[in-house]
């Protein structure tokens, strides 16, 4: 029985993290847009510093009407949402925020290929939305969405392997316990790698080309209206939440810091994903949209030799130091 | 074959089959819906649809690896085959003809073949499974079967050779790939000249790297 509640507690508390969490960055985005653009707009709802904005986004997608194209196949373009959705909270399930055994939902021995193979599968959501709008503009995200991914998942998933050769390791938790300060260092090439593949599969600017609202409206999600479509939404914040953390464990040492290891080592791993996040944020804001090809190019040319070369380092380094 | 006394000293020996626990229940009915995704795949007559039914069917298989203790090969097969394969599938679905609706005509009338080789192929699998593994059970004890150390010291030592040799022709495949896509110059050429056509970038072959 006392298994039985352990398991309903932490997946319940696990839940109400991945609810939390994403609103939080929605929050952080729009004061900080707000700020760096002069965008008053956000400024006035509910008064001192327009704290009640997200609340008044949220009643506004409930009160609208859900709305399927008479076209559209409409089992998929409703099944759509849940799909981008529940990967991403699925993944926060492995995610280690402190170093003691129960700082993390479930451990799982090959972690990392299962928080890879797991975010994967969220792209398949946005593929069906693209899908069945029956809606070609829809259909252009749908399909850039997937030529997307299929450029910007090897880096990651090379980047990541960089980490778990250096570890010897495929465990979250196993990783951030061999973790030593100088990794920093001798992984930035990888955590740069990761941290942009990881920004373009969330399709977040500069990579927002699959749901450029000035090219072809919003994409996949262009038909989508009312909470279907604020799904969405939820589920690109849900991944902003779960990129950062993931470079935070996997390249920035998690809940090592300075000072107190013991105790306080959840507030280094929130701490820093909340940096990451913010330049998530920031990098939105500031930097012109890839075109298309500019876009492959990057990967193919850029990144995957990046990574490429990230991984001679760690073996070269890993064969040395023993 | 197997006859009803061969049955009967196999479920005295071992564990036992005549009186399942819950994870062998689990594993026959994901079984069922593996199969059933499987089916729906091949018949239905709307082109996406199939491509999402195996989907599931591929999914499912992976639940089934995981019921194995195989934890390593079925993250595996989500990342590989449902992230990346099916992702494939569906771009060239959506580039070449993907309508909304049911397409009659995408039916090739090989049907009867297919069927044949498709029986052949399950009933030799069965075969060598069940000759393989006849009373074999996985010990739960200690690092099991599965596990990612486990594989991956079994790949190094044991089969690092047939490993290697495999790389290899993965390697081959890919070189193949991208000097089929690259098309000759005078051909190019020639072409450019008849059809005022703006050319596609040679993209690279992109699943062979896996």
């Amino acid at each position: 029985m006392n298994d039985v509640l352990d398991v309903a507690l932490r997946l319940l508390l696990v839940f109400v993290l991945f609810l939390v969490l994403p609103l939080l960055v929605g929050q952080t985005e729009h004061k900080v847009m707000a700020h760096m653009q002069g965008r008053l707009g956000p400024m006035y709802a509910g008064g001192f510093h327009g704290w009640a904005q997200l609340v008044a986004d949220g009643v506004k997608f409930a009160q609208k009407e859900d709305v399927v194209p008479s076209g559209a196949d409409r089992r998929i373009f409703q099944l759509a949402p849940a799909v981008a959705l529940l990967p991403y909270l699925l993944v926060l399930l492995v995610i280690p925020i402190g170093p003691s055994e129960s700082a993390v939902g479930q451990q799982i021995d090959a972690g990392i290929f299962y928080v890879l193979a797991v975010m994967g599968v969220g792209v398949l959501g946005s593929l069906m939305a693209g899908w069945a709008s029956a809606n070609k503009f829809s259909l252009l995200g749908g399909l850039r969405t997937a030529a997307q991914l299929l450029a910007y998942e090897l880096p990651m998933l090379l980047a990541a392997a960089s980490v778990a050769m250096a570890a010897g390791t495929l465990s979250l938790p196993g990783i951030l316990d061999a973790w030593q300060w100088w990794w920093l260092p001798w992984q930035l090439i990888g955590a740069f790698v990761f941290f942009t593949a990881g920004l373009a599969e969330l399709q977040r600017p500069p990579f927002d080309a699959p749901i450029a609202d000035s090219e072809i409206i919003f994409g996949a999600y262009t038909e989508y209206t009312g909470l279907r479509f604020a799904l969405f939404l939820l589920a690109e914040y849900a991944g902003i939440v779960i990129v950062c953390g993931l470079t935070t464990v996997l390249f920035l040492g998690g809940w090592h810091g300075p000072w107190g290891a013991d105790g306080l080592g959840w507030v280094w791993t929130l701490l820093k994903t909340a940096i990451l996040a913010f330049v998530v944020i920031w990098l939105r804001v500031s930097y012109p949209r890839l075109r298309e090809d500019q876009l492959q190019k990057l990967s193919w040319t850029v990144l995957i030799p990046l990574a490429l070369a990230q991984i001679a380092l760690t073996g070269i380094v890993k064969v040395a130091i023993q | 074959m197997i006859t009803t006394s061969t049955l009967t000293t196999l479920a005295a020996t071992g564990p036992g089959f005549l009186s399942p626990t819950g994870v062998e229940i689990a594993f026959l009915l994901v079984g069922l819906v593996t199969l059933g995704a499987a089916v729906v795949t091949v018949t239905t007559k709307q082109l996406v649809h199939a491509a999402l039914w195996l989907v599931v069917a591929l999914g499912g298989l992976a639940v089934e690896y995981l019921l194995l203790t195989a934890e390593f090969i079925a993250w595996v097969q989500v990342l590989i085959y449902v992230g990346s394969v099916v992702v494939l599938l569906l771009f060239g679905l959506m580039l070449t003809k993907a309508p909304i609706g049911r397409s009659p005509d995408a039916d090739s009338g090989n049907r009867p073949v297919a069927l044949a080789v498709a029986v052949a192929a399950a009933a030799a699998l069965v075969w060598v499974v069940v000759d393989a593994f006849r009373t074999t059970w996985i010990d739960l004890d200690g690092p099991v079967q599965g596990a990612t150390k486990v594989t991956g010291e079994i790949l190094f030592q044991h089969w690092v050779l047939p490993f290697e040799a495999l790389s290899v022709l993965l390697l081959a495949a890919l070189v193949g790939a991208i000097v089929l896509s690259r098309k000759n110059k005078a051909a190019a050429e020639a072409e450019a000249l008849t059809t005022t056509a703006p050319k596609k970038p040679t993209t690279g072959p992109k699943k062979e790297q896996r």
